[in-house]
């Protein structure tokens, strides 16, 4: 991406939107396509792109641009998209606040602080890892103890090896992402160790990134103490029982100076709660209705903020129709709010969006709570479809159409995922 | 040779299926003595399974996608990858070979790093363009 003089920051916008990673950006165009004008992206980064910039490996794109693309190729297509549409974008530009009548705050590295009002604003500002706090690891607290996504920048962007001997406490993807790419660079990983009684990441990965390295993936097993003073010495492991109460009897130790937590990444939402946005306990992102819409009036939301994608290709769908509301709204065309309200119901941790209208279409996204073969995916009594195969990691979009919702005149749906 | 490598022939071998996220658990049974000549392939769910265990059992390989070196950079480093996969054996040492390239900023998106990389057929090209330093944009500044 090469760098051009930043535009002025102007007084007045149509529509500003925090944060410049795929939803962001995704979000801009639409809102663009739908008609509003003066539109500024902002993103602390020194240029936008968002976490793909350190997503080096591929398995991006096949929905949006039909070819198989790195994180940084896939960020550089839609920033190219960006440009050519001529919206503004401001890096290493900081918001840190919105008030309800709509004025941003931010701090901008050539500017100093400023307000800004605007029309309508897109809250896209991405998702944060667990860190060791939000598992309660115990034992001592040295250095060579980070999360998977930071050890990704070290070595991808800032070329940094975090140690020579990792631990990867987690199996989701960005761990085992994370396992190959330290093991490429020279690292030795001893083990990648999970709690559930099976692997968070996809198929893919477990074969690509572990077992072509013969790096062991140990299941129903945890970190139970994490030893060294001013650097990472050694961790033990256990197994755990179906409680997830470990065995210590069992308990062995690992010699190692670094230990990558991959557990998990939760919806940033600090802006949204200094603007008494309605949350969701379960997604931990903002509550939303089918125009994505939260429930402050004009500000919008998309990506990783409302509820943790696992493909950008789902985000960047999600954001073209985030900025097209929010392109509505402020042309005054933004469709009627919702009738009709979605229950998680049977094996569903939880649906986005939480409501639906009858007079349009939908795609809601939703998880199940645990694996099930040949599921019935149900929608009220309205709408039944087979899926082959039910995975809490994967996440399952169901298509809603206004046909299924003809003779419907209730004002609630729950939706469940039945084992045959 | 313990007692559980006898009971399993040498005939066999086993991969996950990566086709989506059932995993189904394929045995490719090999002629004795002849490890690339396939008997039988089991334990598919579908058809994909089944070509999936052919390729990996007779030419399993990989998309390669590293960093390489790059100076006055907006970063340290700049990401690369393989046009094609090249064959899972030579992942490591084309890592390795990677390790020596360094480039300068400013770069484009698809210029090639290493050409016929260890002889593969099979270029190298970076997978972002990427801009000089300036005062502004300088690596790893988080605070001016
Ligand atoms: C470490 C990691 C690895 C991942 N790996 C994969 C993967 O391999 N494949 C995959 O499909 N998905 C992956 N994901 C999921 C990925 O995050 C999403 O697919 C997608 O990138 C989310 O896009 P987003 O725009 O919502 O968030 P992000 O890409 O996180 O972008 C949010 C942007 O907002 C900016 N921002 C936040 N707050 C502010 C503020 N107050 N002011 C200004 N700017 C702000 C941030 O700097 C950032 O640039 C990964 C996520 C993480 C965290
Ligand atoms: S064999 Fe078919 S059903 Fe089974 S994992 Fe492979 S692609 Fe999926």
């Amino acid at each position: 991406m090469i760098m051009t003089q930043q535009r002025p920051l102007e007084d007045q916008y149509d529509v500003i939107v925090v944060g410049g990673g795929p939803a962001g950006m995704s979000a801009a165009l639409g809102a663009k396509e739908a008609g509003a004008d003066r539109i500024l992206i902002v993103d602390r980064e020194k240029e936008p792109g968002g976490i793909l910039l350190q997503c080096i490996h591929p398995g991006f794109g096949l929905q949006q641009f039909k070819a198989e693309l790195t994180g940084p190729e896939y960020a550089q297509r839609v920033h190219e998209q960006v440009q050519a549409a001529d919206i503004q974008i401001a890096t290493d530009t900081y918001v840190l606040d919105i008030t309800p009548a709509k004025q941003v705050q931010l701090m901008s590295g050539s500017e100093g602080m400023k307000l800004i009002q605007t029309k309508a604003a897109i809250l896209a500002m991405g998702a944060r890892e667990r860190t060791r706090g939000a598992i309660r690891t115990p034992g001592r607290r040295p250095a060579g103890v980070l999360t998977a996504g930071l050890a990704q920048k070290f070595v991808n962007l800032m070329g940094v090896l975090p140690g020579h001997r990792a631990v990867i406490l987690g199996s989701g993807d960005i761990g085992l992402i994370m396992a190959r790419r330290l093991t490429l660079e020279g690292v030795e990983v001893a083990g990648v160790f999970e709690i559930m009684p099976y692997a968070n990441g996809l198929n893919r990965n477990i074969v690509q990134c572990l077992q072509d390295f013969e790096i062991p993936l140990h299941l129903q097993t945890t970190v139970v103490d994490i030893q060294g003073r001013d650097r990472l010495k050694r961790v033990t492991v256990a197994p755990v029982d179906n409680h997830f109460q470990p065995d210590l009897s069992r308990s062995w130790d690992i010699d190692c100076d670094t230990l990558l937590l991959s557990i998990g990444l939760i919806p940033e939402n600090e802006l949204s709660r200094q603007l008494n946005i309605r949350i969701d306990p379960i997604t931990n992102g903002p509550v939303v209705d089918s125009r994505m819409e939260t429930s402050r009036d004009g500000i919008f939301v998309c990506g990783n903020v409302v509820h943790i994608h696992d493909l950008v290709d789902f985000v960047s769908a999600e954001a073209s129709l985030t900025g097209r509301n929010a392109g509505l709204y402020v042309t005054g065309q933004l469709p009627p709010p919702d009738n009709i309200r979605l229950v998680p119901g049977e094996n569903v941790g939880y649906c986005v969006p939480q409501t639906i209208s009858s007079d349009r279409d939908h795609t809601v996204y939703l998880r199940s709570r645990q694996p099930i073969e040949n599921c019935t995916l149900r929608l009220g009594d309205v709408y039944e479809k087979k899926l082959r195969y039910v995975f809490p990691a994967e996440m399952i979009n169901l298509s809603v159409k206004p046909r299924f919702l003809q003779k419907f005149h209730g004002d609630s749906l729950k939706i469940d995922l039945l084992p045959p | 040779m313990t007692a559980l490598d006898n009971a399993q022939p040498d005939t066999l071998s086993h991969y996950l299926c990566i086709g989506c996220p059932m995993g189904c658990r394929l045995e490719v049974e090999t002629e004795p003595d002849h490890p690339s000549q396939i008997v039988e392939v089991r334990g598919f769910s579908c058809r994909r399974g089944e070509q999936y265990a052919h390729q990996e059992h007779t030419e399993p390989r990989r998309m390669v996608t590293t960093t390489v070196k790059i100076d006055r950079g907006i970063w340290a480093r700049v990401p690369v990858k393989t046009l094609e996969p090249i064959p899972k054996g030579q992942v490591k040492d084309l890592c390795i070979a990677l390790r020596q390239v360094c480039l300068t900023a400013p770069v484009e998106r698809g210029a090639v790093v290493l050409a016929d990389a260890l002889g593969t057929g099979v270029d190298v090209v970076t997978s972002r363009s990427m801009a000089a330093a300036t005062f502004d944009n300088v690596a790893g500044s988080a605070v001016r």
